[in-house]
């Protein structure tokens, strides 16, 4: 095999169907990956399956599957995801019934044992510099960043659809290109390649147009039917990152190097379950429309440690907003913040965090002195408890009556918040095991 | 001059660090990109960031520049309050510089 054809059909648990339809049925793909978890998704599943045993798993999973099942399994492209989340064995015995439903033949797989949180207690929390048995009963999760032998096992018993949880975002990609061209898993040039295929294709549009364009300085063509992106990889690692032909969006130098360096800080080294990447000399060469070339890429050897996110419930959150327009916006905007804050004054140490911003003038940006046409209050605060947090809502939406002249469209919200920490972990202390048959770890 | 006008720029997140890339449209306006954008230059245009809390990186390859910032994002996105809890604004905020 002198080249995998892998492609991008998630990016984020709430991205868009059809373009990885598209690519599942003219991609003539090998793998087809599903990234959809993000820091917190999995704290979240967790609670899910605390209350009921058999979810806690991706909740878009079964659409998407229906969606793509069809012409994977007609083209002969397998799949890659970690929606699985905190369940990815329940995950696996919903895509065996749709696989079924569907009249189809195709084996499934669940990778377990990211879930390590009945041996982080003594482990130091980055953030905190505590142990995280410091946080009780208030500790819900703690998943492991494992890297790609669970996946590269389940690929090699001959799952069609492999289903983890918790594993690196560019293992997923990385995961299929170590199985198909046997790389050794000490062949930290190779491995730290993959990873940077993985890096570029795991925010699916993000490389392809998307979280790119600025009106008469960065246009993208036809963003409305933006197409994901799949990657041409050879033997050593080097790819082609392109796009299929009739989609909009762009993929060229630009878009190449932002995605490169999204989420990256140190370029030299990137740390990664199993390898220590280095993008710091790669080069990016457009070599066709919607076609970059990526070679440079590199590797060290892994640190054996792996990074894990602990999910912690830290208070509930109450939020409110309201518009001010025309005349004086910003002055009554500014009242209105006031008043909420006396009001709430009450509730003293309740209030473990508030802030109020204006948007339009200061919220998401630095601010300035021009006077805007319009402008919307907004009121946040992380409270002890879930009634002080829903008084944060209350005393904005009763500025309607009671507030400044002219305040409208009141909106309100309130939620637990489950925060993330991160620890360490060695790597031989976490134990992955890939399941293909239905009734193996039942 | 704004660097809007010779740069482009994403903003990344992972806990509470943000980074922002910035990089050249045409090699001829690097060299003065890299100039300009000194840790301590950024620190004092985002406001808020202490320059000691800065790290920048230098890919002279891709005419890029990836800055790291600490404690940008008031606790990260799971906790902070603030409205763009990722910071995904930051780097049109850092184009508007004056260079």
């Amino acid at each position: 095999m002198s080249m995998v054809r892998i492609g991008t059909g998630a990016g984020f648990q709430g991205d868009r169907i059809g373009p990885a339809v598209d690519l599942a049925e003219r991609g003539a793909l090998d793998f087809l990956v599903f990234e959809c978890l993000a820091e917190r998704t999995i704290a979240l599943a967790q609670q899910a399956r605390l209350a009921d045993p058999s979810a806690g798993f991706d909740p878009l999973l079964e659409r998407r599957m229906r969606a793509v099942l069809p012409a994977c399994a007609r083209n002969g492209t397998r799949i890659v995801t970690n929606m699985g989340a905190a369940n990815p064995r329940a995950a696996a015995e919903r895509t065996r019934a749709v696989v079924r439903e569907l009249g189809l033949t195709l084996s499934v797989a669940a990778v377990t044992g990211d879930d390590v949180l009945d041996r982080i207690g003594e482990c130091t929390l980055t953030e905190t510099g505590a142990p995280a048995r410091a946080l009780g009963a208030r500790l819900i999760s703690a998943n492991a960043y494992i890297g790609v032998s669970g996946i590269v096992e389940a690929l090699e018993a001959g799952a069609d659809i492999v289903i983890c949880g918790r594993a690196s975002d560019p293992a997923l990609f990385l995961a299929p290109l170590v199985y198909r061209f046997g790389w050794a898993m000490v062949d930290w040039e190779r491995l730290g390649r993959g990873t940077l295929v993985g890096h570029l294709l795991e925010c699916s549009a993000q490389i392809t147009g998307g979280y790119f364009a600025d009106p008469g300085v960065k246009d993208v063509p036809g963003l409305a039917e933006v197409g994901f992106p799949l990657a041409e990889v050879s033997e050593d690692g080097n790819a082609v990152i392109t796009k299929l032909p009739g989609t909009g969006g762009l993929v060229s130098r630009a878009t190449c190097t932002e995605q490169l360096l999204y989420e990256i800080h140190d370029p030299a080294r990137y740390l990664q379950p199993d390898v220590v990447a280095d993008f710091s000399r790669v080069e990016l060469e457009e070599i066709g429309p919607d076609r970059v070339r990526v070679t440079g890429g590199s590797g060290h050897t892994s640190t054996g440690q792996l990074k894990v996110s602990v999910g912690y419930r830290d208070g509930w959150r109450g939020e409110g907003q309201i518009s001010y327009a025309g005349a004086n916006c910003v002055a009554r905007g500014r009242l209105a913040a006031d008043l909420v804050r006396q009001r709430l004054s009450d509730l003293g140490d309740r209030i473990l965090e508030l802030r109020a911003d204006l948007i339009g003038l200061d919220a998401v940006g630095l601010g300035g002195t021009a006077q805007p046409s319009e402008v919307r209050l907004r009121v946040a605060a992380r409270c002890a408890d879930q009634e002080a947090a829903q008084r944060v809502g209350e005393e904005v939406e009763s500025l309607y009556l009671c507030g400044p002249a002219g305040g409208g469209g009141v909106s309100r919200a309130q939620r637990e918040i489950i925060a993330v920490a991160s620890t360490l972990l060695p790597a031989a202390s976490v134990t992955v095991q890939s399941a293909l048959s239905e009734t193996l770890g039942a | 001059m704004k660097l809007h006008e010779i740069a482009h720029a994403r903003t990344g997140d992972k806990g509470d660090v943000s980074n922002i890339s910035v990089i050249a449209y045409r090699p001829e306006d690097w060299p003065r990109i890299v100039d300009a954008l000194t840790p301590d230059r950024v620190a004092a245009h985002m406001g808020g960031v202490a320059a000691e809390d800065v790290t920048r990186y230098v890919l002279p390859q891709l005419h890029a520049l990836n800055f790291v910032i600490r404690g940008a994002l008031k606790g990260g996105v799971t906790r902070s309050l603030a409205l763009d809890a990722h910071g995904k604004c930051l780097a049109s905020v850092l184009l508007d510089l004056e260079l």
